[in-house]
């Protein structure tokens, strides 16, 4: 699946819900079901500071994919990372570099990735891509 | 007979707004609290009509905002019943307030190996600035120690204060968890061996009466926007005594007298302290928010807020997950608590939702956080505004967020 279908899935999967208690509830229930990071992962290194809630992100590099993990202290967070990482995670370098992220308007939950909100969000997309990125550096222009 | 909530709502706009869809209801009112009319058309009027910058200039304008701003300053010496107009600072806020004085006593009065003592309740506003006087200077901060009900542990003040002594810095309400400190008794203790007291009003102004000479504080801050003020003005006071030793935090226009290249002359109390041009516009922002305080009644307003907050007290003692951080002997304007198992930001999040504005986090009070074993709270914070509906409003909020976490 491309990252387009895995965002197109996402919307539709959304557009489900009568109200914003459903999506919370749902945002809720991803984030409990979504794996906790093992404590080994929890470093500094891999924390990103949101003021309120604490985010870890670890990114992976296997046969041209990029593959994430995240985690939060706050559920609502960790169910919105794992909403990103739905979409993003199995994706090319290539494709995480030029997600525009525009399925989040579609779902309502663009607010909660403003730089001015306290919880990380914002600043994870940015370390997912900059991840991409370097992937993408490291892996696929060598030649 | 005393104005009726339903009324006095009706004079803040900010409160007739849906949130989400829901009608918003207020309760961050520790962070700061919302405008009425008065203070916010006095600022317009200012600027549609009076603006000009004060003091030397000759023509009209210039005259009539000095004369504005120069009754502001008696306003604010009557509201803490200060002995002279020329103690009364005017700075951008509580964090400047506490800024000129750690800068300008510090500068006066501490040396190496002197002591400093805060106390364990302060937010980092009344902590980081003592802190980073003390390295500069080689001195030692003391720390008055939290006891588990939220209020300070006075004998052990009285253990650690001493002939190194030079300021104690207490707040007399702590924006944390609402413990009301036993302010008298600090500066009674204080006096005894001599030392400067400062008490941080920020959080205390806008619930009760403060008498500063009755009171005995040698210097006490606040904020204008935390009492129905605007943002940016701030009020130092300090007992002249103190005032005339201490030199001037920032230099520039307004505080000199005679200026040339290899000399310069400090302008009098309370010039000295007030360097460029002044916030004027805020400054009549505030002198309106006095009255708007003083037209409906200091003691009405902390009644109501107690009540609202006792009740709140009540039905949170109730709710099983529910808890509240602190008992102290007397409480105002706020409580804390935490949802065992649900995270502050979580919690905060669902209650924006539902047009419920609340605080979360570590309230920039990170060391009591750290004694109370938290990484934040969720901070409920009273108003004169507030309703019992809206009380009733939250807490039913709050089984509904415990209910999508269960």
């Amino acid at each position: 699946m491309t990252l387009t279908e895995k965002a197109e899935n996402i919307v539709a999967e959304f557009s489900l819900f009568g109200d914003w208690m459903d999506k919370y509830a749902y945002l809720i229930e991803l984030g409990e079901e979504s794996d906790p990071l093992p404590e080994d992962l929890k470093t500094k290194q891999n924390l990103i500071s949101g003021c309120q809630s604490q985010l870890w992100l670890v990114a992976e590099y296997r046969d041209g994919k990029v593959f994430f993990r995240t985690d939060s202290d706050a559920i609502i967070t960790k169910g919105i990372a794992r909403v990103l990482t739905k979409v993003l995670d199995e994706s090319t370098p290539s494709e995480i570099i030029e997600c525009d992220l525009a399925f989040l308007d579609q779902i309502g939950l663009r607010e909660h990735l403003s730089p001015t909100r306290a919880n990380g969000l914002n600043s994870m997309v940015k370390q997912m891509k900059l991840y991409a990125l370097v992937f993408k550096t490291k892996y696929e222009n060598a030649g | 007979m005393s104005l009726s909530i339903e009324y006095i709502r009706s004079l803040f706009p900010i409160l007739h707004q849906t949130v989400h869809g829901k009608p918003l209801i207020y309760l961050d009112n520790g962070a700061t609290n919302q405008k009425p009319k008065q203070v916010i058309d006095r600022i317009v009027q200012y600027y549609s009509a009076e603006n000009a910058n004060v003091h030397r200039g000759v023509h009209y304008l210039s005259a009539i905002s000095t004369e504005a701003m120069e009754n502001t300053r008696k306003n604010v010496q009557q509201f803490l019943n200060a002995a002279f107009d020329e103690e009364i600072i005017f700075t951008k806020g509580t964090t400047e307030s506490i800024n000129l004085l750690a800068h300008s006593f510090g500068k006066a009065f501490i040396g190496k190996g002197d002591e400093v003592i805060v106390s364990g309740l302060e937010h980092h506003a009344n902590f980081v600035p003592w802190q980073q006087l003390c390295q500069e200077k080689g001195a030692i901060l003391k720390v008055i120690p939290i006891q588990p009900d939220g209020d300070l542990d006075l004998e052990a003040f009285e253990e650690m204060i001493s002939s190194k002594t030079k300021i104690v810095n207490v707040n007399q309400v702590s924006n944390a968890i609402g413990t009301v400190n036993p302010i008298e008794k600090i500066i009674e203790i204080s006096h005894k061996h001599g030392v400067a007291v400062h008490i941080d009003g920020a959080q205390a102004v806008s619930h009760f009466a403060i008498d500063v000479q009755k009171m005995d504080c040698d210097f006490y801050t606040f904020s204008g926007h935390k009492m129905y003020g605007p943002m940016g003005i701030g009020i130092f006071y300090g007992k002249k005594e103190y005032l005339e030793k201490m030199p001037p935090y920032q230099t520039g226009g307004e505080m000199i007298e005679y200026v040339s290249v290899d000399e310069v002359t400090f302008n009098q109390l309370p010039y000295k302290f007030e360097a460029g041009t002044p916030n004027v516009g805020g400054i009549l922002g505030l002198d309106e928010a006095i009255r708007f305080i003083q037209n409906i009644g200091i003691e009405r307003i902390g009644e109501h807020e107690n009540m609202l907050m006792n009740d709140t007290l009540k039905q949170l003692e109730t709710i099983d997950l529910v808890k509240i951080i602190g008992k102290p002997k007397q409480r105002a304007g706020a409580i804390s608590i935490v949802l065992n198992g649900i995270h502050h930001y979580d919690v905060a999040t669902i209650l924006d939702q539902l047009g419920i504005a609340v605080r979360s986090g570590h309230h920039c009070a990170q060391p009591v956080m750290r004694y109370f074993g938290v990484d934040g709270t969720i901070r409920v914070s009273f108003a004169i505004y507030n309703t019992q509906e809206e009380i009733d409003t939250f807490v039913h909020a709050l089984k509904r967020v415990i209910g999508m976490f269960r």
